[in-house]
């Protein structure tokens, strides 16, 4: 039918942001960016959980969408204190100065 | 309409994530990321999700990435100095990353053909009455677990960013 959406399409764009976040994680140096781009990541993937959830009719994938959710933000104020307290310590955000544990 | 919307907000979510990835100050990439899951909301309405999208805009582009944009204000540590990159990362790390996106898009197309199409109103179950239903019931274990582990976030949150004491 004319200006229905088919399904794959959304699981396409899942897989594009998925991708990004991926790059995004791997290319850049800063470590908010990177930590940005896993939260990229898991918006792509709640992005699948809601798509198969409308193909099921189910709402068990809303739910464990809602619980990544919870556990990006439980994630994000643990990971923003650390860089914090790493920033504090030493005075960087470029990942490739923070080599410490490397000898 | 469906399709209108969609190819709107996908396209701004693609163009968002992009500059997520390029920008080389971390707060055009916390308001780009902002734009992504902003349109990645109206995406969820589309699909029945009302509780969802609702919690995606308040979560997400409300407390987590205020915490972000309050982070980089904090720390002010400016832009990205450019990475001197290995031959090989320089050469490779394209390439890889439209092969990754191509496999994903390859076996999506496969396995899901464009028998199911998405419109208003196919899927009413994203209610917060029955979200909130099936999490008190179904799902009331992962739900308390889920408190725990807030609580010790909160708590690490804490330890890791006091002042040391004498």
């Amino acid at each position: 039918m004319m200006g229905h959406v088919p399904l794959s399409w959304f699981l396409m764009l899942s897989a594009v942001l998925f991708s990004l976040g991926v790059a995004g994680f791997i290319f850049r140096r800063n470590i908010i960016t990177m930590f940005m781009s896993i939260e990229l990541i898991l918006n792509a993937v709640n992005l699948t959980f809601i798509t198969f959830a409308y193909q099921r009719q189910q709402v068990a994938g809303h739910l464990l969408a809602f619980f990544v959710m919870v556990v990006a933000a439980a994630e994000a104020a643990v990971g923003l204190a650390i860089i914090l307290t790493v920033f504090k310590n030493r005075e960087t955000l470029n990942i490739d100065d923070l080599d410490s544990m490397k000898n | 309409m469906e399709l209108i919307l969609f190819l709107v907000f996908a396209g701004i979510a693609v163009v968002a994530a992009i500059n997520v990835v390029v920008q080389r100050h971390p707060i055009s990439s916390a308001v780009s990321l902002i734009a992504v899951m902003g349109s990645l909301a109206v995406l969820y309405l589309l699909l029945g999700a009302e509780f969802i999208a609702a919690a995606q805009v308040i979560v997400y582009a409300g407390a987590i990435m205020v915490l972000f944009v309050f982070v980089i204000m904090l720390l002010n540590a400016g832009g990205e100095t450019k990475a001197g990159r290995s031959f090989v990362a320089s050469l490779l790390g394209v390439p890889v990353l439209v092969a990754l996106l191509a496999l994903l898009a390859f076996f999506t197309a496969r396995i899901y053909p464009r028998d199911t199409e998405v419109h208003f109103g196919g899927f009413r179950g994203g209610t917060a009455q029955s979200v909130g239903r099936a999490l008190f019931t179904t799902y009331l274990l992962p739900f308390e677990i889920t408190s725990i582990l807030i609580l010790i976030a909160i708590v690490g949150a804490i330890v890791l960013a006091r002042k040391e004491l004498e």
